[in-house]
């Protein structure tokens, strides 16, 4: 398949399942919280479609689009969303903490930075085990702020570790803009020379750039080069989490950012170079009628039984701590 | 059989392991060129090279990051935390990632790894090199706690936590460091969760570990020599998993029950210990559970202070012939 074709499928279907999520928290079937991406699909995109398939993807409480463009079941998502037994987690986790160990999704992490040593931990044993994976770890631009972001980057440079620390710059951290608790401008790419890495930026809401940049970076990681640290530049459509309306944003940026929609964009993009209208409306089509299955698939999904709450805190399935 | 140190015996079963599978590697502060800041890693560099013996930068998140990762990838890593007081700066990692991503993911995940410290006082080193940490980390689901107290026991527990498919927190008794003891030749291995009787006895039992347990086997034979008390000592060996059953048992034969811990007083192991003697072993009870703790303080530095404040040869002795009368 045409990459540009995949990459365009792959956002439509991520944009889909997070307005469906949407719906589901209004509708009140998805509790707790949620942190929807709208907007950010690029990033997710580019970098899943770059990837090799046994590549490890770390994501953050943020993770809904990561874990679709690796692979993972959409029913399975939203039926976790959705605290069904046939979630990926069987309900375990929700919305925060998505993970598909078979599709090299290790994990959503939901506090800010912990995930970053732990993806540079996954990438020294791909290091040591000779096996060329390639870890990305996604976070957003308030984690730079954070020890553990300085820990894993200065660990990672120094071991040249294959792992790929990837900044979703949405210029915000909860309600907070991040330049305004920053000392330097690009929170992630003005601290690169710190670890004597290169100062990377991209594009964030453009598919083709970011697709490009992973690839160099998971080419150079693949070869010994060792860690690249990537800003890449977006937006969140909403809010911070599903309770925020995000109305501390002036309107003027909004509505900039809105007109550089990543998806529309593509959109137009691909007409322009001469893709059948038919073709993408087929994929969009086809990630309706897939967000429809998936939807129903969770909401029938049995409740998790309760006996569920004293299996799987040890490897051998149970959680005992005596005998 | 060769008599070795406690802090010896450490890169006996490090070496052991690594010996036998070649997924265990090895990280920390000054662990590879220095041998470790206790001497407790020293000739591992040599015998298995920089790729398996690594120092780190001081970075406790990024250590205990590092393993996770690696653990949940394919290796076996023990992660060497200085002093286990710095538990509190890598918390995040230990408490909320290590501990609680398999039981979130559904059980997709496993963390075969050790994080091991010297732990506890009894060196002067006041409050913020000395604490036992056993209480913080039992309290977390998802860790297993091994305190070991002899030589012998370093080695096997050792081998235990690094062949046991989940995350383990192995607390040396940094007092205990310099104690020799006799270690068998070849490969011992142990089990986790199994108690060890030091020391029989039909009037009470005291249950420890760690550095408590030489004192208590000391107490135990100054109660027989000048009490006619017969104590017997339990090593408990692992807190978590907890051998519930060989306490009950010894409360049973004795009918009376005493805890000795490092932890400061409120919610050490002890009060879990007699918590569930109170639950389960109510009929065989003779007369009060007594838990002989530090007060709840933070651990002082100077000679006589340190020493007031840890449960002492006598202060053990007194306690339990004063209530045993
Ligand atoms: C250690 C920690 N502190 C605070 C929070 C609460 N919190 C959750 S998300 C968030 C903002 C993070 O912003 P950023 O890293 O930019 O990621 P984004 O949400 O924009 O993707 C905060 C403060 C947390 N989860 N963890």
């Amino acid at each position: 398949m045409d990459v540009r074709l995949e990459l365009y499928r792959q956002m439509v279907r991520m944009r889909a399942m997070e307005k469906r999520a949407y719906d589901l928290f209004l509708r009140g079937l998805v509790k707790g919280t949620s942190h929807l991406s709208t907007g950010q699909e690029a990033v997710a995109a580019g970098f899943a479609a770059a990837m090799r398939p046994d590549d490890y993807t770390f994501a953050t409480y943020r993770g809904h689009a990561h874990t679709l463009a690796r692979g993972a079941p959409m029913a399975g998502i939203l039926a976790e969303l959705m605290g069904r037994g046939n979630g990926l987690m069987s309900g375990k986790g929700g919305s925060m903490h998505l993970t598909s160990t078979e599709h090299g999704m290790m994990g959503s992490y939901a506090i800010v930075g912990a995930h970053l040593p732990i993806a540079g931990g996954a990438a020294w044993s791909a290091q040591l085990r000779g096996s060329e994976q390639v870890a990305v770890c996604f976070f957003g631009d308030g984690t730079t702020n954070i020890g553990a972001f300085h820990e894993a980057l200065n660990l990672a440079a120094v071991w040249q570790l294959p792992v790929l620390y990837v900044c979703e710059n949405n210029q915000y951290m909860e309600y907070t803009p991040i330049r305004a608790v920053t000392a330097v401008e690009r929170p992630a790419a003005d601290r690169a020379a710190a670890y004597g890495l290169e100062r990377v930026v991209v594009d964030g809401n453009d598919v083709d750039a970011v697709y490009e940049t992973a690839l160099g970076a998971l080419g150079k990681a693949r070869e010994g080069g060792g860690p690249s640290l990537i800003e890449a530049d977006t937006y969140r459509h909403g809010g911070h989490s599903r309770a925020d309306p995000g109305t501390y944003r002036p309107q003027r940026e909004v509505e900039d950012w809105l007109a550089r929609d990543p998806v529309p964009a593509y959109r137009t993009k691909l007409l322009a170079a001469g893709i059948a209208e038919s073709k993408l409306a087929g994929i969009e089509d086809a990630a309706a009628r897939e967000t429809d299955e998936a939807t129903k698939a969770a909401e029938d999904g049995p409740l998790p039984e309760p006996a569920l709450v004293e299996r799987d805190l040890w490897a051998d399935g149970g959680a005992a701590w005596r005998n | 059989m060769a008599q070795l140190t406690y802090r010896d015996a450490v890169a006996r079963g490090l070496a052991q392991e690594m010996r036998r599978d070649e997924r265990v590697v090895l990280l920390g502060e000054d662990v590879a060129e220095a041998g470790g800041v206790f001497k407790t890693t020293p000739g591992l560099l040599e015998e298995f090279g920089p790729r398996r013996v690594r120092d780190t930068p001081i970075s406790e998140q990024a250590i205990l990051g590092a393993a996770m990762g690696a653990a949940m990838t394919g290796l076996r890593p023990i992660a060497e935390i200085m002093f286990s007081d710095f538990f509190g700066v890598g918390w995040d990692l230990l408490a909320n990632q290590i501990a609680k991503t398999r039981y979130m993911a559904g059980g997709q995940l496993s963390l075969p790894l050790v994080v091991r410290a010297a732990n506890g006082g009894g060196l002067r080193f006041g409050a913020q090199h000395s604490q036992d940490v056993a209480n913080w980390v039992m309290a977390v689901p998802g860790l297993k706690v091994v305190v070991p107290s002899t030589p012998r026991d370093v080695v096997g527990l050792l081998a235990a936590a690094v062949r046991d498919p989940d995350p383990v927190v192995f607390l040396e008794a940094k007092g205990l460091y310099p104690v020799r003891g006799e270690v068998p030749d070849g490969e011992i291995t142990d089990t986790l969760g199994s108690a060890v009787l030091r020391r029989e006895g039909g009037d009470c039992v005291i249950v420890t570990l760690g550095l408590m347990a030489p004192r208590a086997l000391a107490a135990a034979e100054r109660l027989e020599r000048e009490h006619g008390i017969a104590a017997a000592v339990l090593d408990l060996r692992s807190l978590v998993p907890l051998d519930v059953r060989a306490v009950l048992e010894q409360l049973e034969r004795t009918g009376r029950l005493f805890t000795v811990e490092e932890n400061p007083r409120l919610c050490g192991w002890g009060a879990e210990v007699v918590s569930i003697c109170a639950e389960e072993g109510f009929t065989s009870l003779d007369g009060p559970l007594v838990r002989i703790t530090t007060p709840h303080v933070p651990l002082p530095a100077a000679d006589s202070l340190e020493d007031a404040a840890l449960p002492s040869v006598d202060r053990i002795t007194e306690t339990v012939a004063k209530s045993m009368d």
